[in-house]
């Protein structure tokens, strides 16, 4: 018999299906990284060839994500998990389903980087998108390796900081309308940005989403409390007085 | 709509909340000669509900099971100290009368055991020597109304004279629960009542305690982890001799707060 830790299940199959699924959601984050990262440089850089990378990675994503639930429905049905196990299995369900939306609202900016492959982007913009990409790359990379060690703190502290992201998007938001009045040539470019600007702030959310969810696993209770919402956009006016 | 539904429940749940115990135990302890085998067990269970007994062989469940109706006497060497109470009365008063005390807290074992008797007889008999039948038509009555609580009488009802032994094993098993309620119990205890049985003699089993949970105090000892976050609605989780947790079984089964509670039940090295 191998040597198992003090706390590790005594049937060694179901302890070995267990990392497995975990394995799994941790190669899934790191797609969904690997996306993000693609289709955002396609975006700056203006390179069809790396936006399309990126749009077929989602496929592998999506597939992913099937067999993690395959894999947990097994699970279920063969083992009848209990408490932590319960949480684990559920919990990699929920964390995939993030993790597809992620590859979904990354393969959107893939696509706007193809619109707009031809056109000039303004420095400073671009400038402020990958500031905002930056942190939600930063959160993601976070949130997984939080899910990796199972280290709640460190979840309720990533959860708590997406403000900035909001903040960000908010700012982002002002600037683009700005540029779009100065001159109505930029109105196509400037929507473009502004759609992939609130893709990137979707994936925030996301990965807030997936905090949650690590905390779950590990604490067995939700976090009650709401978190702080920092996206005003829906509610900002048009007038150019005001921008 | 959503914030109604909400208060609704946290009300229901307060209101229901205050209810008295059905059994009480404080520092209950048994020896086997010597070697003590439960350590100061502390509990409180409500009535009419079912309560489940877990955790691995030798671990004093079924020892605090049996303390309940004072099965424990059958056994030369053991003791008992500490205190069990059902409905406030102290189990271990010299003065209360322990045959009584067995007719309101019945118990079911793991084999079936019918009396060699008929299947009428095999109901019929806790009813007579407790005097709570004088004719026959009164027995008549009893028998008929417990296996149809025991949801059996239909499959009998047309040889109740033929032998209890001739039964199949579910349904000697639920002849048992019959004879057992057939005194009008509060309590019922159940001790590994399904681990002779088949799935289906189980389901039948487990749908007969959830009909009976409505007036009757069910205890219930199973190695079965599924069949305990099945049927009951508390668990109490018992250790090398002592009682390690205890709580709604929900929140045993998902989110226990004890580690050697989540070793147990997910199957893990303690």
């Amino acid at each position: 018999m191998p040597d198992k830790g003090p706390h590790s299940h005594i049937v060694t199959s179901f302890e070995d299906e267990l990392a497995g699924l975990d394995q799994m959601v941790a190669r899934m984050g790191g797609m969904a990284e690997l996306q993000l990262a693609r289709a955002f440089d396609a975006l700056e850089r203006r390179d069809p060839d790396l936006a399309e990378a990126a749009i077929r990675t989602d496929k592998a994503i999506d597939a992913l994500e099937r067999e993690i639930e395959d894999a947990c429905i097994s699970l279920i049905a063969r083992r009848q998990p209990m408490a932590l196990d319960l949480r684990q299995i559920m919990t990699a369900m929920r964390i995939a389903s993030d993790l597809e939306r992620i590859g979904d609202l990354a393969k959107n900016i893939a696509k706007r980087a193809l619109a707009v492959s031809g056109e000039n982007h303004p420095k400073t913009l671009m400038l402020g998108l990958r500031h905002m990409v930056e942190l939600v790359q930063r959160e993601l990379k976070e949130v997984l390796d939080a899910y990796a060690s199972r280290n709640a703190a460190r979840a309720i502290e990533i959860w708590r900081r997406d403000d900035e992201i909001d903040a960000m998007y908010n700012s982002l938001f002002r600037e683009l309308l700005t540029y779009m009045m100065e001159d109505p040539r930029n109105i196509g470019l400037c929507t473009h940005l502004l759609f992939g600007a609130k893709n990137i702030e979707r994936i925030g959310d996301h990965a807030t989403n997936i905090a949650e969810t690590v905390h779950f696993l590990v604490k067995g209770v939700k976090l009650g409390e709401d978190r702080p919402k920092g996206d005003t956009t829906s509610t900002t006016r048009f007038t150019p007085d005001e921008v | 709509m959503v914030d109604m539904s909400v208060k609704d429940l946290s009300e229901s749940a307060a209101v229901a909340e205050p209810a008295k115990p059905k059994i009480t135990a404080r520092k209950t302890c048994v020896f086997y000669g010597e070697k003590q085998a439960l350590f100061d067990v502390d509990v409180d269970i409500p009535g009419n509900g079912i309560t489940a007994f877990i955790g691995p062989s030798g671990c004093g469940k079924s020892t605090f099971l049996r303390c309940i109706n004072r099965m424990n006497d059958t056994i030369a060497i053991a003791r008992v100290t500490g205190e069990i109470k059902v409905d406030g009365v102290d189990v271990y008063d010299r003065a209360l009368d322990v045959v009584e005390l067995r007719a309101r807290v019945g118990m079911v074992f793991q084999k079936p055991n019918p009396f060699p008797k008929s299947i009428f007889d095999n109901i019929a008999y806790g009813p007579r020597i407790h005097g709570l039948v004088k004719t026959k038509a009164e027995a008549e009555e009893i028998v008929v109304k417990s296996l149809q609580r025991a949801g059996l009488f239909e499959e009998v009802k047309d040889r109740l004279a033929e032998p209890g032994t001739g039964l199949s094993g579910g349904q000697q098993q639920r002849l048992c629960i019959a004879r057992a309620i057939a005194t009008s119990p509060e309590v019922l205890l159940m001790d590994e009542p399904c681990s002779a049985l088949d799935p289906i003699a189980t389901a039948r089993i487990e749908e007969l305690m959830d009909e009976l949970r409505q007036n009757l105090t069910i205890i219930i000892v199973t190695h079965s982890m599924q069949q305990a976050a099945r049927v009951s609605q508390r668990t109490a989780f018992f250790h090398l001799g002592r009682l390690i947790e205890e709580g709604p079984t929900t929140g045993i089964f998902t989110n226990p707060k004890n580690q050697r509670t989540q070793d147990y039940i997910t199957g893990r090295y303690g």
